[in-house]
């Protein structure tokens, strides 16, 4: 396919506002904020929509507490933040499903107004009835954000201990179509056939974005992961497109992967790779790989990022079983938090909680018990707080 | 006086290789003919000139390093005097002009029953637009439905991870692997990716077959079936279905994601693994870097009539060709195996022993295993440990 007709293609999309800012602060000369970053710190790039201008003054944010420990990492995440004195004003929604107009059970209306006005949130994690006429919650937001991108940064920390301590990997995934398009038919009695839809302006609006991420992150390499030695032509497209964006892109090396060298090379040197770029399902089982090398979801921030607006997360499940006990652990809400912070280019705020909760973790004396400590959701709290001041010895 | 004692030493040893050869000559003829049924143990009928008895077997070297193991494990064959006649074929589908037609291929293995394959390189491209690749028509062609991996720390094996032991039990035939695309309008590419109840249910016969034969505990069968609900929901009933008449037998679910999580992090819990096409390829990938890497997993396809034997995690690796540094062990795992199944059970352990012993020696480790040694070192080293006990 001609790189012209992608161009053309590509037109429409580029006029929107989200790639126009894009590429404006790829411009040279607008990246004057670039003194703030720190190398390698695992950010979303800050030109996306609803972030720069809203750099002074109180910031309004969406907070989905969410189910089961969801409430209880939720006002753990609040307490650092508003001791940290970061200037975000929080606008709490109920995602519960409610009977909607049409019968159907979806997210209440006053949820997505919020999430409209605000164009950012955070959010803990979601539980979705099992059973017919419930749609994931999760896939609904998603839909509702527009959010295209999943940036997953996954890092070994200094104090978990686990087999691998050379990680430092961010996995972006493809969020909207693939193996995930949910087409699926019956065709005769016992042969199911599902779609696996891969477009071209969904592959090439990810490896955009992977690549900005690489740049502005100061990563050095991007490697799509894909399987086109099977499928010649869905992953085919997808790994074009990546290619025609990495010639945008000359500082930046570029590789290409197979999935299955990609697993087999991960976990014996994850030092290999750098930036990963995949379609959804793909991404889904890398992110989740990535995340049990550094030691779970329990300590894994994640990012969805939108034409609409953000969405942070934690990945991790509503944990029933331990719910109000205050025996949660809210380190992944928190470094999500924190990533959503440098989205809204709140720097210092943002390097002090992660430099405080690294900390916390480090020393490991009220770690909870899924760290292998036997401190409460409170407790690690309180740790955090009282170190988010302290300069670094 | 020593030549002697080594004339007389090797006298003695040929005797016992003898008696293997008996026993292997025996169980085939039943097998062949059913009027051969007595074997005479003379030295007459063991002669490598005679073809009676012996087994006859595909080759197909593959692309990159696999010609170099193959040749490895032709060289232990040869050592060891193992009565097996190879058949090769040289069949890749870079280089197409030079490779053997499908049929003749597919007719060799369909005659032999056996086959011992390299890997085949699978471009991410076909000149001709064409969907299949060559390894998917040959599984298609000769209905290789069920891949099968073990999975198993090997001694002395420098890894993350310990006593890792599971076997891995994969669809090839369906799934995401059918090969049916299109390109509906210009940039948008739908991809088929196809279950059938006939194909799940007789994968999962297959993964509880497999784990009554080895005496394993549990099966667990790993899906996506919250997400593709109709493809893998099928997939998922099916071995539901199949794990009830299997009470002995515990059976677990586990979604893909959640899968390789736990591949990574406590690798331990699983037991014997049941996936449809393309998780199986990823889960194979992880369990084998787990243990040391594509160099040290052995598998196997199955279908109702024949095996081949190839390896576990597929890499051309394609750096280190011609430069004798590629890791044989999967390889000759792989023909030992290859041994086992054609009843040839002394000379199978004959290898697996000579393997072990290297391996536990620790001497001769190639690149892959943070030694210094070459392939050719590494195939004189089992040969050399060969020993009938």
């Amino acid at each position: 396919m001609s790189r012209n007709y992608i161009k053309v293609l590509l037109n429409p999309f580029r006029e929107s506002k989200v790639l126009g800012s894009l590429l404006k602060w790829l411009e040279p000369g607008a990246s004057n904020s670039s003194g703030v970053h720190k190398g390698g710190n695992d950010e979303v790039p800050v030109s996306r929509s609803g972030a720069a201008q809203y750099s002074s003054g109180v910031r309004k944010v969406t907070l989905i507490p969410g189910h089961g420990i969801g409430p209880e990492i939720t006002v753990a995440v609040q307490k650092i933040f508003e001791a940290a004195k970061v200037p975000i004003e929080w606008d709490e929604v109920d995602v519960t499903a409610v009977r909607g107009p049409d019968g159907k059970m979806g997210i209440p209306q006053k949820a997505i107004d919020s999430v409209n006005a605000n164009k950012i949130g955070l959010k803990g994690p979601l539980m979705t009835p099992v059973g017919k006429g419930y749609r994931s919650l999760n896939l609904a937001l998603r839909k509702e954000f527009d959010l295209y991108a999943n940036v997953r940064p996954c890092k070994s920390m200094e104090g978990i201990k686990t087999l691998y301590d050379n990680v430092d990997v961010v996995t972006i995934r493809e969020n909207t179509e693939g193996e995930y398009s949910g087409i699926e038919h019956e065709i005769v009695d016992g042969v199911v056939q599902s779609i696996k839809l891969i477009t071209e302006e969904a592959s090439m609006r990810v490896a955009e974005f992977a690549f900005v991420f690489a740049k502005e992150n100061k990563r050095k390499k991007v490697t799509a992961v894909h399987k086109a030695n099977i499928m010649r032509m869905s992953d085919g497209l997808f790994l074009r497109c990546c290619r025609d964006v990495a010639t945008k892109y000359p500082d930046i090396k570029f590789e290409e992967r197979y999935l299955d060298t990609v697993c087999l090379n991960m976990v014996q040197d994850p030092a290999k790779f750098d930036v990963l770029v995949m379609p959804n399902l793909y991404g889904d089982i890398m992110s989740d790989l990535c995340s049990g090398l550094v030691g779970g979801l329990g300590l894994t921030p994640s990012g969805n990022i939108g034409k609409n607006g953000a969405l942070f997360e934690s990945v991790h499940g509503t944990a029933p079983a331990i719910a109000g006990k205050d025996l949660a652990n809210p380190t992944a809400l928190l470094l999500s938090g924190v990533m959503m912070l440098r989205h809204l280019n709140l720097h210092n705020e943002a390097e002090k909680i992660q430099r405080a909760c690294f900390r916390v973790l480090r020393e490991g004396r009220v770690l909870t018990p899924d760290l292998g400590g036997n401190g409460t959701c409170s407790g690690f709290t309180a740790e955090i707080i009282k170190y988010l001041d302290e300069p670094e010895q | 006086m020593s030549l002697l004692t080594r004339n007389v030493c090797r006298a003695l040893m040929q005797g016992t290789y003898m008696t293997h050869m008996g026993k292997g000559v025996h169980t085939t003829s039943v097998n062949a003919d059913k009027n051969v049924c007595y074997a005479p143990h003379s030295i007459s009928t063991l002669q490598s000139s005679s073809t009676e008895g012996r087994i006859k077997c595909t080759l197909i070297p593959g692309d990159g390093v696999g010609p170099e193991l193959v040749y490895s494990v032709q060289e232990v064959f040869k050592a060891a005097d193992i009565p097996v006649d190879f058949e090769s074929f040289f069949f890749s589908e870079v280089n197409p002009t030079l490779s053997a037609p499908l049929e003749d291929v597919v007719n060799s293995i369909a005659r032999n029953k056996c086959c011992i394959k390299g890997i085949l390189a699978t471009p991410d491209f076909s000149h001709t637009g064409e969907l299949q690749t060559l390894n998917m028509k040959l599984r298609n062609a000769l209905d290789l439905y069920a891949n099968v991996v073990h999975v198993k720390s090997l001694p002395n094996v420098k890894s993350r991870h310990r006593d890792v032991d599971c076997i891995i039990i994969r669809e090839q035939t369906e799934g995401e692997y059918s090969a049916l695309e299109h390109e509906s309008v210009p940039g948008v590419v739908e991809c088929l990716k196809i279950i059938t109840a006939a194909k799940s249910e007789r994968i999962a016969k297959f993964a509880f077959d497999y784990a009554v034969k080895m005496g394993r505990k549990k099966v667990t069968a790993v899906h996506k079936a919250n997400i593709m609900k109709l493809g893998d929901g099928l997939f998922l009933r099916s071995c539901e279905e199949m794990a009830k008449l299997y009470p002995r037998l515990q059976f677990e679910k586990m979604i893909v994601d959640n899968c390789s999580m736990q591949m990574v992090s406590n690798p331990n819990q699983f037991d014997v693994m049941v996936t449809p096409n393309l998780y199986g390829n990823i889960v194979d990938n992880l369990a084998s870097g787990l243990v040391g890497g594509a160099g040290v997993v052995a598998g196997a396809s199955y279908s109702a009539e024949c095996a081949v034997f190839e390896q576990g995690a597929r890499h051309i690796f394609s750096g280190a060709v011609g430069k004798n540094i590629a890791n044989p062990t999967a390889m000759l795992l792989c023909s030992a195996n290859l041994l086992a199944h054609v009843n040839l059970h002394p000379y199978s352990r004959m290898i697996k022993n000579a393997i072990n012993k290297v391996l536990t020696d620790g001497k001769v480790r190639t690149k892959d295993l943070g030694g210094q040694s070459t392939t050719k070192d590494f195939t004189n080293a089992v040969i050399h440990c060969l020993t009938t006990s």
